[in-house]
């Protein structure tokens, strides 16, 4: 199912959660909602839900406007940041749930019921769980259930509110594949809320960067990382350096005596943002910079460079940097490679 | 050998002592009355405490306890739980009065709930007049006691549940909304089933409190024999009277009562302790 967003505004007392936003999220895509906290991502995740009512705009699903559809009405699975399982019930009665409250004409038979719920509880790995109550299990294990409990009904669109924000890294990292997994094998729309670029930039087909209430950018991670609209969607996207410098002539005058050739650029101060992967090193004793550290731990090394007092951050490979012999309090040379301007 | 020692522990004899303490008070002030109670009941022997509790007035008075109960109990529970609902899963403007209103029969003395009511519904009072010509009476008879009862006990449900349903918040409900519940459905099969051990509890206290009220009942009671006594009124009767083994057995009866409810209650903490502890975390 797609689902348009046109306007969608958004007030909690004083505070302007959502800013007329505009999304389509496209019928069978994995989309991030991508933000940090307070940017809104949450509250139009709620929206599309109907947990929460916009103050303006509208919704359509599938074409059709539902915007004042009542949650019931739009056959949405929500996984809710702490999972929300019903402590009373068991896992099993978890996942019937949804299924058992249907009005009797819509109802399944008990053993259809059945079936259903073992066929959810093999999707999620948990067939030896069904009579675990949620207390008894743990944070991965609820989170799948909460996934089972929201497919039960078969909805047409998954909502996902930080569904890996509560789990520890490790767990994080094999539910995000199994996640992605599942959704290539079942192909439902899903709209996921996280905080952490790296989350949205691997499991998305495409990422909307919201900040402010407002979506800042939204494509595909390549689209994204690689062509960010604003210094905000590269800020957040990942470690940034931050250059003050000034444009005259179509160049751009950084400090340390760099300068980088930009176009169609009216001359004034501008913003440089460079990813730390994006510099090199060289040595030279009469260099611009000075290394004060040197982090090598794993395959990249981090290096703090003091460039004519700005602090850079630079990422190597390990190989590369035994290569060049650098150690702190060397003198050396710095070479930009891709640099955004703004 | 070890010595099991941690920064709280205080020496033996604070230990000792303090415990000592508590228990003396304890049984000096709670069982020691108690106990009383039912010694003089059973002063004159079986016989006697029988006769005692089923003569007609003391009957009556029972009977009478038990109906009102029958009536407030329920009504409070009904009340306590759309109260504590509205209060915690819901903001609205005026919050903090609604829940410093069902506080005021906690904070006032029991005697001026009853009174509030003879000022209202008495003879003289604003609406007795009205209500008179109707033949409707309200004071010294059932409604009233009922009044009373359902002012005095009306916070013990509420105040019971609302820390638990706050504590609970709203997310289980939201889940059963987008699974296709409705607001029935989910108040019976989600938000009922997490609150009802909170919910028995503080109809026990409610139920006792009800029946052991003397305060609030005894304005608006009238105290006629074998029609407007309630247990709390017939004991204080006889008590006046000097019928100290009549009015000891219908005591004790009272006292029983309130030892079955704290029975129960310890009961079901130790029976469900767990679910207890599950449905509150």
């Amino acid at each position: 199912m797609s689902i348009v967003l046109n306007g969608i505004t958004k007030r909690f007392g004083n505070f302007l959660a959502l800013d007329t936003v505009d999304l389509e999220v496209r019928a069978g895509e994995l989309l991030a909602l991508l933000g940090p906290s307070g940017s809104g991502k949450t509250t139009l995740l709620r929206i599309m839900a109907g947990l929460e009512f916009p103050d303006a705009g509208t919704l359509r699903m599938d074409g059709e406007d539902a915007t004042d559809r009542k949650p019931r009405d739009r056959q949405v699975g929500f996984v809710f940041q702490h999972y929300a399982l019903f402590r009373h019930m068991t896992v099993f009665d978890n996942i019937a749930f949804g299924l058992k409250v249907r009005p009797r004409g819509e109802r399944p038979s008990a053993t259809a019921i059945r079936a259903k719920v073992e066929q959810l509880l093999s999707l999620v790995q948990l067939e030896q769980f069904a009579g675990r109550y949620p207390t008894q299990l743990s944070g991965g294990q609820r989170q799948r259930v909460a996934l089972a409990r929201a497919l039960a009904i078969e909805p047409k669109v998954l909502l996902l509110d930080e569904p890996f924000g509560a789990l520890d890294a490790k767990v994080r990292k094999d539910l995000r594949r199994w996640l992605r997994g599942l959704h290539d094998e079942i192909h439902v729309t899903s709209v996921f809320v996280t905080h952490d670029q790296e989350e949205a930039l691997e499991l998305a087909d495409r990422v909307a960067v919201m900040g402010h209430g407002r979506i800042e950018q939204i494509g595909t991670p390549t689209e994204v990382y690689d062509r960010p609209a604003s210094a905000f969607v590269f800020d957040f996207l990942g470690n940034a350096n931050k250059l003050e410098g000034v444009v005259e002539d179509g160049v751009a005058r950084l400090p340390g005596n760099l300068s980088v050739a930009v176009r169609g650029r009216k001359p004034g101060r501008a913003l440089a943002f460079i990813r730390p992967d994006d510099i090199t090193l060289a040595h030279a004793p009469d260099g611009p910079a000075r290394i004060t550290a040197i982090h090598a731990i794993g395959p990249t090394a981090r290096i703090d460079v003091d460039l004519d007092g700005t602090a850079l951050e630079v990422a190597l490979p390990r190989t590369g940097l035994e290569t060049l012999a650098l150690r702190t309090g060397d003198r050396c040379r710095v070479s930009l490679g891709q640099v955004h301007l703004f | 050998m070890r010595v099991d020692r941690s920064a709280l522990t205080d020496p033996a004899w604070v230990r000792v002592a303090l415990t000592a303490t508590a228990l003396l008070f304890l049984a000096l002030f709670l069982v020691l009355p108690l106990a009383s109670v039912f010694v003089e009941a059973f002063r004159r022997g079986f016989d006697a405490y029988w006769k005692a509790i089923t003569e007609p007035d003391a009957a009556a008075a029972i009977r009478l306890t038990l109906l009102v109960a029958v009536i407030a109990v329920p009504a409070n529970l009904i009340f306590g739980i759309a109260a504590s609902w509205c209060i915690a899963k819901f903001d609205f403007r005026g919050k903090n009065l609604l829940i410093t209103l069902i506080d005021i029969p906690f904070s006032v003395s029991p005697v001026i709930s009853g009174l509030v009511y003879v000022l209202l519904f008495g003879l003289n009072g604003l609406l007795g007049p009205v209500l008179r010509e109707q033949g409707i009476q309200i004071i010294f008879a059932l409604p009233g006691l009922v009044l009373a009862t359902i002012f005095v006990t009306f916070p013990f449900v509420a105040r019971e549940l609302i820390p638990l349903m706050q504590e609970q918040g709203t997310e289980e409900e939201e889940a059963a909304l987008v699974l296709g519940a409705g607001g029935w459905q989910t108040f019976r099969r989600v938000t009922l089933p997490n609150i009802k051990w909170g919910l028995l509890y503080g109809v026990l206290l409610c139920n006792a409190r009800a029946m052991g009220e003397f305060g609030a009942v005894s304005v608006v009671s009238g105290h006629i024999r074998g029609e407007t006594n309630t247990m709390p009124l017939h004991v204080e009767i006889l008590y006046n009277e000097y019928n100290f083994v009549a009015a000891f057995a219908v005591a004790s009866l009272l006292a029983f009562l309130a030892l079955v409810t704290l029975v129960a209650k310890t009961l079901l903490e130790w029976r469900f302790g767990a679910e207890l502890a599950a449905t509150r975390r």
